[in-house]
């Protein structure tokens, strides 16, 4: 159906790209010493999640992904870092204790990754024969302004109350030092 | 469930949330400055948001709806930073330090 060579090849590996950019820029935020270069990961990693977002037919939340994660949030931690200039300290730990409790985690993990196995073997999740609404952006549109419109208004309070909030906190003291 | 390509299969989605869940979690603990826990907490809030995106996508009905969610979900990570933050900044101010050990009145 499709007149262009290996289309399906191509999808795949933006694909695969997609979820590569999200788990390393996932394990840079977690595991770099210097915090500017987690920013960075965590900037990668809300670009890799945009795509994801982009293949599960949302084009919108991938722009609005890399709009607030990347344009914002990313942005405002960097400016939180340069006044506050903090690096990783020194790792001061037992070794024991981290064996100890390295060995704890990894069979937490183990379990909780087993039990969520089991669990997804034996669950039979529900495919839609039809799919009543599209989830193109007028659709979400229309569902703000009419299904969602309470949750709308009070994301808007909870915005302006947390950038009051934030002033409020911030702005005391600078003399105070 | 299991068939198709890559991208049509709920479990790669639901694996990839897992695995961002685990890592935050672990940034979590394993952080010792405050911008760095709030750094894991985001990829916390980014492992549900694609969960939600994942089910939505592929068990619901209603396609607009997970989409919603999300971008709330969003709106709520996005003034959590902006307190965060200004909390951080106060607390450097004070203490001269962001380091988790550094911020305690009492010794003990």
């Amino acid at each position: 159906m499709n007149s262009f060579p290996a289309t399906n090849l191509i999808v795949t590996a933006i694909f695969i790209l997609c979820l590569a950019a999200t788990a390393a820029g996932a394990l840079i935020a977690v595991l770099s010493s210097r915090l500017i270069r987690s920013v960075c990961g965590l900037a990668v990693c809300a670009f890799g999640l945009a795509g994801l977002y982009y293949f599960l037919q949302s084009p919108f939340l991938a722009l609005m992904e890399i709009l607030i994660y990347v344009g914002a949030v990313c942005v405002t931690i960097v400016f939180a870092i340069m006044l506050a200039e903090p690096d990783e300290p020194a790792n001061d730990e037992k070794p024991g204790a981290a064996v100890l409790w390295g060995t704890i985690a990894v069979a937490a993990a183990g379990g909780i990754l087993w039990g969520l196995r089991r669990l997804d073997a034996r669950a039979n999740w529900p495919v839609p024969e039809t799919v009543s609404q599209s989830g193109s952006i007028k659709a979400i549109g229309l569902s703000l302004l009419t299904t969602y419109s309470l949750a709308f208004e009070l994301i808007s309070l909870v915005l302006l109350v947390a950038i009051i909030g934030a002033l409020a906190i911030a702005r005391t003291g600078r003399g105070r030092v | 469930m299991n068939s198709g390509p890559l991208y049509e299969q709920l479990q790669v989605y639901l694996v990839t949330a897992a695995f961002l869940l685990a890592v935050g979690i672990y940034g979590l603990i394993r952080r010792r400055t405050l911008i760095g826990m709030l750094i894991s907490g985001e990829l916390i809030f980014a492992a549900a948001s694609l969960n939600f995106m994942a089910f939505n996508r592929f068990t619901v009905r209603d396609q607009a709806v997970g989409q919603v969610f999300v971008l709330f979900i969003m709106g709520l990570a996005a003034a959590e930073v902006a307190i965060a933050l200004s909390i951080i900044i106060a607390v450097y101010r004070g203490y001269r330090s962001i380091k988790t050990k550094e911020l305690s009145e009492l010794s003990g």
